[in-house]
């Protein structure tokens, strides 16, 4: 069988960017396996601008991110498949792969770093009652189809969620030529940037109705309109409130999925709320060797954090195979009034890094409130917010120091602005 | 004349006001921090944008391009249709220009992948 120190499945940012980290951790054997066509992940599909501001201080496209890591990844002379799937992890982290230069083999790996991104949740788990036409594509799908292909997949558009990729999926059609007719969101505020929400939207005058969603589609063979309807607080339509809209497309742009048939298969537990593995510090997952990073863990909304989570994951796989470090006192990390999850799930109080980040989203928005860190009953940590969405990750930072020698649970909350 | 605007500049969203006379921004109310005056008075006066898009080659593939620094909001269509009148031949590479001096704007479309 095919030995390798560390396989990577998935070249996305997340991938390259732990290769990288682990080759200048000293790791020389290590093998990225992408099942695309190309490096670089979803990013090769994101055109816009807007991406690597923290890392790079400018704002870069979607591939100019990614060919700065697939630069050094080349440079570097790390080796890596592309159009090669992996199939199977088990749990003596032997990978079943299948590719055209490899065929089916199978591959024993000493460490493991999952980044295998996420996917869209699908038209089925959304329950639109109607006929099922034609012409109604997932927002990534579309953005797939007009950057790649360049192909405008309809003239006359309606967008269901209003989540950043819908956002930009509405003004690049409409520079296309297609009308995008209105973006329905069924929540009372949006998941998407504030500048999205302007420079995508009201730039072009397309209307954000908020509160509403699809009810019906019609159309045989091929869309042809959609009905919206506002919703009251539980949600449920609101009867009376109905308009038909004629429209050729209906895009779905209502949310991510990590992607872990992968990691379930290695038996890797997961978190209920991320949908992605649980880890510790240094995003190790509950298989010994086996790390996550990016969109497979948690799905990030910055790439930037996407890249530094996964330096972490690729430094900690090397330390692994060269020299494990011992493990010490585990401290649970949750989330709790508002914080809906953490990552990580817990950490190693001895030895953890003098500062880790904690990163989590709240339930809902906010204004004027604080998170905090809490060590049972004792606030060890407490950093005032001016906002905080549900769509924007938070970083809290936990310093060593900070965290008691009795303590085996961090609570993180959001203390909300008294009234 | 008053102009309403929501910064950009943060989550906040601040809804800000601009006060408008002769072309240029007297006052600016609603932000809370110096990013959202700096924004008001740029947007009301010069709103500029990087605008990105997709350009098909002589030989048919697709390559991303962009303006290599934003250009007039105003131009943003105009630009979108010179996208669509280039035909590049290849080799392109990150940076390479595509179309140079766009619309008369100064800016330079670059392509923003590699295309041997
Ligand atoms: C449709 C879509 C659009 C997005 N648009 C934006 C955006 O505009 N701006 C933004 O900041 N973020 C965007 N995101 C979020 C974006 O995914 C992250 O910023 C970042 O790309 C995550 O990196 P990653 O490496 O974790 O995942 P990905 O970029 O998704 O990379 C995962 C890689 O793993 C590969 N892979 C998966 N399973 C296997 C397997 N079994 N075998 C081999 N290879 C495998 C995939 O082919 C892929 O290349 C978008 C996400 C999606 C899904
Ligand atoms: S004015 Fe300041 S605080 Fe308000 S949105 Fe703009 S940058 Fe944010």
């Amino acid at each position: 069988m095919k030995k390798v120190q560390l396989a990577i499945v998935g070249g996305g940012p997340a991938g390259l960017a732990a290769a990288i980290a682990a080759r200048e951790a000293g790791l020389q054997d290590i093998l990225i396996i992408e099942r695309g066509e190309a490096l670089g992940g979803i990013l090769n599909q994101c055109i816009h601008a807007g991406f690597g501001l923290h890392t790079f201080g400018q704002e870069l496209t979607g591939p100019e991110y990614a060919q700065r890591f697939i630069d050094r990844v080349e440079a570097m002379k790390i080796p890596y498949l592309l159009g090669t799937m992996v199939l199977d992890i088990n749990e003596n982290k032997v990978l079943t792969v299948t590719g055209r230069e490899t065929g089916l083999i199978q591959i024993q790996a000493e460490a493991i770093v999952l980044a295998m991104g996420c996917r869209e949740r699908p038209r089925g788990a959304l329950n639109i009652p109607g006929t099922r036409p034609a012409g109604i594509y997932s927002a990534g799908t579309a953005q797939r189809l007009v950057n790649m292909e360049g192909y405008l997949p309809g003239k006359n558009v309606v967008i269901l969620g209003s989540g950043d990729i819908g956002l930009i999926m509405a003004r690049r059609m409409t520079l296309e030529g297609a009308k995008v007719h209105a973006v329905a969101e069924v929540m009372p505020y949006s998941g998407g940037l504030k500048r999205n929400i302007v420079q995508c939207l009201d730039d072009f005058n397309i209307p954000l109705l908020l509160s509403t969603t699809v009810v019906d589609i019609q159309g045989q063979g091929h869309i042809e309109s959609v009905t919206l309807a506002q919703v009251d607080e539980r949600r449920k339509p609101i009867p009376g409130t109905e308009q038909v809209i004629p429209c050729d497309t209906l895009l779905l742009s209502v949310g991510l999925l990590p992607e872990n048939e992968l990691s379930l298969s290695a038996g890797v537990a997961l978190d209920g709320v991320t949908g992605g593995p649980v880890v510790g510090d240094d995003l190790a997952t509950s298989v010994p060797g086996v790390f996550a990073c990016g969109n497979v863990l948690h799905v990030h909304d910055l790439v930037d954090f996407v890249s530094e989570e996964a330096g972490r994951a690729g430094r900690s796989a090397a330390e692994y195979v060269l020299h494990r470090r011992s493990a010490g006192r585990t401290v649970a990390l949750r989330g709790s009034s508002g914080v809906r999850y953490t990552v990580p799930q817990h950490i190693d109080a001895d030895a953890m890094a003098d500062t880790v980040t904690v990163r989590f989203r709240v339930g809902q928005p906010y204004r004027g409130a604080a998170l905090c860190a809490w060590a049972g009953d004792k606030l060890i940590r407490r950093i005032p917010k001016r906002i905080l969405t549900p769509g924007e990750m938070e970083s809290f930072p936990i310093r060593k120091a900070d965290i008691p020698a009795d303590c085996d649970t961090i609570t993180f909350t959001v203390e909300e602005a008294a009234q | 004349m008053t102009r309403q605007l929501t910064c950009i500049g943060c989550p906040m969203g601040c809804q800000l006001t601009a006060t408008i006379e002769n072309g240029v921004v007297t006052e600016v109310t609603g932000n809370t921090c110096k990013r959202g005056d700096d924004y008001a008075r740029k947007e009301c006066v010069a709103p500029m944008r990087t605008i990105t898009g997709t350009v098909r080659m002589a030989d048919g593939r697709v390559i991303s391009v962009r303006t290599r620094t934003d250009v007039p909001k105003e131009k943003m269509f105009d630009v979108a249709d010179a996208f669509n009148r280039a035909r590049p031949k290849a080799p392109l590479h990150i940076g390479d220009v595509v179309i140079a001096d766009v619309c008369g704007t100064g800016v330079d479309v670059v392509a923003t992948a590699n295309r041997e």
